[in-house]
């Protein structure tokens, strides 16, 4: 279980995350929905320790991220995986290095299974045939679904997706979101989500959150943010103009 | 009045600057060694840097090293032959380009050619996440980025400082016999009476400093990149500016030191 404990945290004057409390159950995805700019990225960041927060703490199986030191840190973080809001591929080496690298930094493997590993993971994001290209020649779209192959290649325990469907077709969105499912059904990973895209919400969800003005104001299942009567939560899954939500 | 005060003002700030940008440095230099303590060195990305620091800077080092010794040779002649020694002129490149000009023109080329891209590099890699991907996938960015680095510099500004010096010396002698028209052979022969072996050590050893000195601060900017490009071009400039300074500095002390 994965908990974040009246996390504060400001850049500079301004109140990103206000005592957030949010708790993450293992095996299940968790969808956190919000608007641009509420600090869902900060979130993901400090689950796994890139930020720190000003004051409270994150809780991962009861340790607290605060309380270990760098090697314990980094062993914790072999049982990530993390998609970056914008892929942060290594733009360096090629896409088939890429999605290699976490199992040759952490795996003994022989060349043929990695060839293998990596095919099939590319395979199953809708790309063949594009191993030898260089991040900078694909599109938007396709780098966010080699990141996707890239986080979930060593199988993780944990796997952070920040909008893994963001800039998709609405095809290739649902294949992201079944590739979501059908992994996490596999190998029972504790998912977690950011997105903003409320069908697929609806349908990987075991849990959606809502963040707003840095603080969880409705966590439940699709059902409860179907029908809830809090008016922020409706305007945001209605997506109106027109509400509490000042623009 | 008041102008002449701060002239001295940003001279005081920027020693305040230098030093402290040296006690973040050494921090950083010591979690680099925790680094290779912990996770060892990464040898494909050491032996990618040593080529990049090394055969790849082959020319332009060399180069620089020629021109130096062709040079060097001429402006001795100038002094020498008032006094009518010209066969010091050989024993004087040789010791300059050794003891001095190799490591330092050496560190300085490497600085303005691979220290830059060392802070560029690790810059981009900084403002797109990149770094962050790394940490999170579990691979410390010391043992990855910043210890190949260091390590491949060390060892190979050395090696490229012989180069440098050989090249000098021999850009020296063909100035001395074939432009001076002077006898070779003597060139030569002084060389070998009065240059010690002395003299080559010491100046490797300042190439090694100069060597962890340069990549210590580069990869170092890097990592202090924000913003966006023009926070990467700020690092980098900022990495050329402290190595090359940093490099001169120790220059002296090691020389007083050493010699
Ligand atoms: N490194 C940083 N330095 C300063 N401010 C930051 C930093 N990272 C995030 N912020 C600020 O924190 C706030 C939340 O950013 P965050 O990236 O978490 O938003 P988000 O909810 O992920 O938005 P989006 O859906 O557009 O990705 C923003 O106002 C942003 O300006
Ligand atoms: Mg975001």
């Amino acid at each position: 279980m994965i908990i974040l404990e009246n996390i504060n945290k400001s850049f500079k004057n301004v109140k990103v995350l206000n005592n957030l409390n949010i708790s993450f159950e293992d095996k299940k995805i968790t969808v956190v929905i919000g608007r641009s700019g509420e600090g869902k990225s900060v979130m993901l960041k400090h689950i796994v320790g890139l930020l720190k927060p000003d004051s409270g703490r994150v809780l991962f199986n009861d340790i607290d991220l605060n309380s270990i030191n760098k090697k314990e840190l980094n062993e914790l973080r072999k049982k990530f995986g993390m998609v970056f809001q914008d892929g942060a591929l290594f733009d360096s080496i090629n896409i088939f290095e890429n999605v290699a690298f976490p199992l040759r930094q952490h795996l003994k493997l022989s060349e043929g299974d990695v060839v293998k590993k990596v095919i099939s993971a590319l395979n199953d994001v809708g790309l063949s045939g594009i191993e030898s290209k260089m991040p900078a020649e694909l599109s938007g779209g396709m780098r966010k679904r080699v990141a996707v192959a890239r986080a979930l290649i060593l199988e993780p325990e944990t796997v952070l997706f920040d909008e893994p469907t963001t800039g998709l077709d609405p095809i290739m969105s649902d294949v992201i979101n079944n590739l979501i499912i059908s992994t996490q059904k596999h190998f029972k990973y504790t998912g977690i989500i950011i997105s903003h895209d409320i069908e697929g919400a609806y349908k990987t969800a075991d849990t959606i959150a809502m963040l707003y003005e840095g603080a969880i104001i409705e966590k439940g299942d699709a059902e409860k943010f179907k029908t809830s009567d809090n008016p922020v939560v409706r305007q945001f899954v209605t997506g109106s103009m027109i509400g509490p939500i000042v623009i | 009045m008041d102008f002449i005060l701060r002239y001295f003002e940003k001279i005081g700030l920027f020693v305040l600057y230098i030093i402290n940008e040296l006690g973040s440095l050494i921090i950083y230099l010591w979690n680099c060694i925790l680094s290779i303590l912990r996770y060892s060195v990464n040898v494909n990305n050491l032996f990618d840097q040593m080529a990049f620091i090394g055969m790849d800077s082959f020319y332009i080092v060399g180069l620089t090293g020629l021109f130096v010794g062709m040079v060097l040779s001429l402006q001795a002649y100038y002094a020498a032959r008032i006094v009518g020694v010209t066969y010091m002129i050989g024993p004087t490149v040789a010791l300059a380009m050794t003891r001095e000009l190799g490591p330092v023109l050496t560190a300085l080329m490497i600085t303005a050619r691979c220290g830059s891209s060392m802070a560029s590099e690790i810059g981009t890699m900084k403002i797109s996440e990149q770094v962050d991907a790394l940490e999170v996938m579990a691979v410390d960015p010391f043992y990855f980025l910043s210890v190949p680095r260091i390590i491949a510099s060390m060892v190979m500004l050395p090696i490229m400082s012989i180069v440098t010096s050989l090249i000098g010396i021999f850009g020296g002698y063909v100035v001395y016999k074939f432009f001076l028209g002077l006898n070779g052979a003597v060139f030569v022969d002084m060389i070998y009476k009065y240059i010690k072996l002395s003299d080559i050590y010491n100046g490797l050893l300042k190439a090694v400093f100069f060597g962890i000195i340069l990549a210590t601060i580069s990869t170092f900017k890097g990592f202090e990149a924000s913003g966006g490009s023009k926070g990467v071009g700020r690092v980098t400039t900022q990495a050329v500016v402290l190595s090359s300074i940093y490099i001169l500095f120790a220059d002296y002390i090691l020389t007083s030191i050493l010699f």
